[in-house]
């Protein structure tokens, strides 16, 4: 076979999607931030809202966000993205806002904002990659970091009579009534990244239908940071990540879940 | 024409963004500003004007919205008092360093900490200097009635679209809880999306459209080569800004021997001052500083070459003092009163220090 005919439209079975970038991206190499951007192009692209979409980008190693997907941005202060999309939703209600953030960003410095823009039911969607530690500043722990696991600030482990419990804020996030959709992913084999996508892709469209707040966590790693090699750290998060934040969805109902909210009456 | 009507200083900042054609108010309560999102609420514009009014979390979360709604270019509001204003400094440098215009109500109280609850002038310095991180300025303007309450609305939102900058209306408990007649504004429609793109089509998030290149609002820049060059670009805004926007009013300074110096309230109480102290044949006049960024350096320095003395008169331990000192030189004295922690002082005061610290009597 001529290489011309292998090199042949009709035998396309794979594409970039238009709305990423050429810029080489900064994250390391085994790093899971590529395939989330990767699928939330995607998702973008095929629900045809690429026009109409404005993507808040976090402080921490996905502060750059907006240098990969080819649509409007807006930078949040650390923690403060679910108010930044507050902002944005709320006086641009025929948009489509998502918050892309990490777990030091939403589940430490920004709990107060995340919780309640949940729990007012915000018209967006939230990414959460949580890799249970800090990767920007270099492997501090994060709120998420399991119990016993090494990081720069816990060098000999997390030890919970100093340093508290790993947070399951996920879990949290479902109790409220303003979430439509929550739900917890991962990235690490093709059919996780499928799994995943699909619920990148229901998460945008409750906010399409105005749902109120949808939530994707995606158990991620740090190899960089945990110190091992990519597919080590693969292993490392199935092993111990998963049976703490088991993959799986959480909530998916509507807005205003009758079990868990009820109003005055006069 | 305007209406006329009796209101509060609070309520006028609510009605006054309802009728400037505002997109959207977030705030959180806080004493003695509370009237603000109160009224706001008990209007309705969302019904009227399509006008969003939101309670926010906290401080730190209603700053950070108002950053977001800003950034697609609407115009936006948010109010406070001090405790509060220092929640929000982290919000206030990302906006400045992100260049997107809206605007600030700050009802001051005594500090510092939780302090008190009664009016105050002690955040000068926090509202002119910074407050948060970084070199950036804020356009601050110092209402000294219930209708520059009114009036400066419209004028906070047009210098802030003007500069690309967020704006801040100092005021204190004074102001914002007494009760004057106003001359309200009368309704100027909100910005149709046609409008907001005609006037901020160049850098608001509002969706990549038509395929243009991706807006990215920020104030991230790693390079440090480039951030120097975003500053130098912030520095000659406000530059322009002390060049073009001063504004502040001169009562009685033509034949005045001696000065004083205030804004706000402290200003209308100095009025009062001018005037027994005339009766008692002190030739004294007041220069009230409008804008307290940019700063109304050139006509104190004008007025030093006329009068024997100043007096800055402020309900803080002696802040703008230093300003006024700075643009009156050395050839005059330049000294300060003030009442601290929540006291108003009186007119009768203010003229007891005038003759002791001034004139020697």
């Amino acid at each position: 076979m001529e290489l011309a005919e292998i090199i042949n439209p009709n035998n396309l079975v794979y594409e970039k999607p238009k709305l990423l970038t050429d810029n080489t991206m900064h994250y390391c190499p085994g790093c899971g931030h590529g395939v989330v951007h990767k699928l939330l192009a995607e998702v973008i692209e095929e629900l045809g809202i690429e026009e109409k979409t404005i993507g808040v980008s976090p402080v921490g190693c996905a502060v750059f966000a907006y240098n990969y997907i080819d649509i409007d941005w807006q930078e949040a202060a650390h923690g403060r993205a679910p108010a930044v999309a507050t902002g944005i939703a709320r006086v641009n209600p025929d948009k489509v806002v998502f918050t892309y953030q990490g777990d030091g960003d939403l589940a430490s410095i920004g709990t107060a904002e995340i919780m309640h823009a949940c729990n007012r039911g915000e018209n967006i969607v939230v990414i959460f990659v949580n890799n249970a530690i800090y990767g920007m500043t270099g492997g501090q722990m994060a709120p998420t970091t399991l119990l016993g696991q090494v990081t720069s600030t816990t060098p000999m482990g997390r030890d919970a009579s100093r340093n508290g419990y790993p947070l399951k804020i996920t879990e949290l996030i479902a109790q409220l009534a303003g979430t439509s959709y929550v739900t917890r992913q991962s990235v690490h084999t093709p059919a996780a990244i499928r799994k995943c996508r699909k619920s990148i892709s229901k998460a945008f469209q409750a906010a399409l239908d105005k749902k109120g707040t949808a939530f994707v966590e995606i158990v991620s790693t740090c190899n960089m940071n945990w110190k091992l090699d990519p597919v080590e750290a693969n292993k490392w998060m199935e092993t111990n990540m998963f049976p703490f934040y088991p993959p799986g969805d959480l909530k998916d109902s509507s807005k205003n879940d009758p079990a868990s909210y009820s109003p005055l009456k006069n | 024409m305007g209406e006329l009507r009796l209101m509060k200083g609070n309520e006028v900042i609510a009605e006054a963004a309802i009728r400037c054609g505002c997109d959207g108010y977030f705030g959180y309560p806080i004493t003695p500003q509370s009237e603000i999102m109160e009224t706001l609420m008990e209007r309705e514009p969302w019904n009227e004007t399509g006008m969003v009014v939101l309670q926010a979390e906290s401080e730190v979360a209603s700053i950070h919205m108002l950053y977001g709604a800003a950034g697609s270019g609407k115009k936006v509001l948010t109010s406070s008092s001090s405790p509060g204003i220092s929640l929000m400094a982290e919000g206030i440098s990302y906006l400045a360093g992100a260049e997107l215009p809206c605007l600030i109500v700050n009802v001051q109280r005594g500090g510092p900490g939780l302090g008190t609850i009664q009016p105050s002038q002690a955040d000068y310095w926090q509202s002119t200097k910074g407050g948060g991180h970084g070199d950036y300025r804020l356009i601050v303007l110092a209402p000294s009635s219930v209708q520059e309450m009114n009036d400066f609305v419209e004028l906070g939102f047009k210098l802030a679209f003007k500069y690309r900058n967020p704006a801040m209306i100092l005021t204190d408990g004074v102001i914002g809880q007494m009760m004057e007649k106003v001359v309200l504004s009368d309704y100027i429609p909100r910005s149709t999306d046609e409008e907001i793109e005609a006037r901020c089509g160049s850098w608001i998030t509002s969706g990549r459209k038509n395929a243009r290149e991706r807006h990215v609002i920020t104030s991230l820049e790693l390079d440090s080569g480039r951030m120097e060059v975003n500053n130098i670009r912030f520095q000659s805004k406000y530059a322009k800004m002390e060049e073009d926007e001063v504004l502040y009013e001169e009562i009685q300074c033509e034949d005045a021997e001696y000065l004083i110096v205030a804004f706000g309230s402290s200003a209308r109480i100095c009025q009062k001052a001018v005037d027994v102290a005339r009766e008692k044949g002190i030739k004294v006049g007041l220069l009230r500083p409008i804008t307290l960024f940019p700063f109304p350096k050139k006509p104190i320095g004008e007025l030093a070459k006329k009068v024997k003395g100043m007096l800055v008169v402020e309900m803080n331990a002696g802040q703008m003092v230093e300003d006024v000192q700075l643009a009156a030189g050395c050839s005059i004295p330049v000294k300060y009163y003030g009442r601290l922690g929540g006291i108003v002082p009186g007119p009768g005061e203010v003229v007891q220090a005038l003759e002791q610290k001034l004139i020697g009597g």
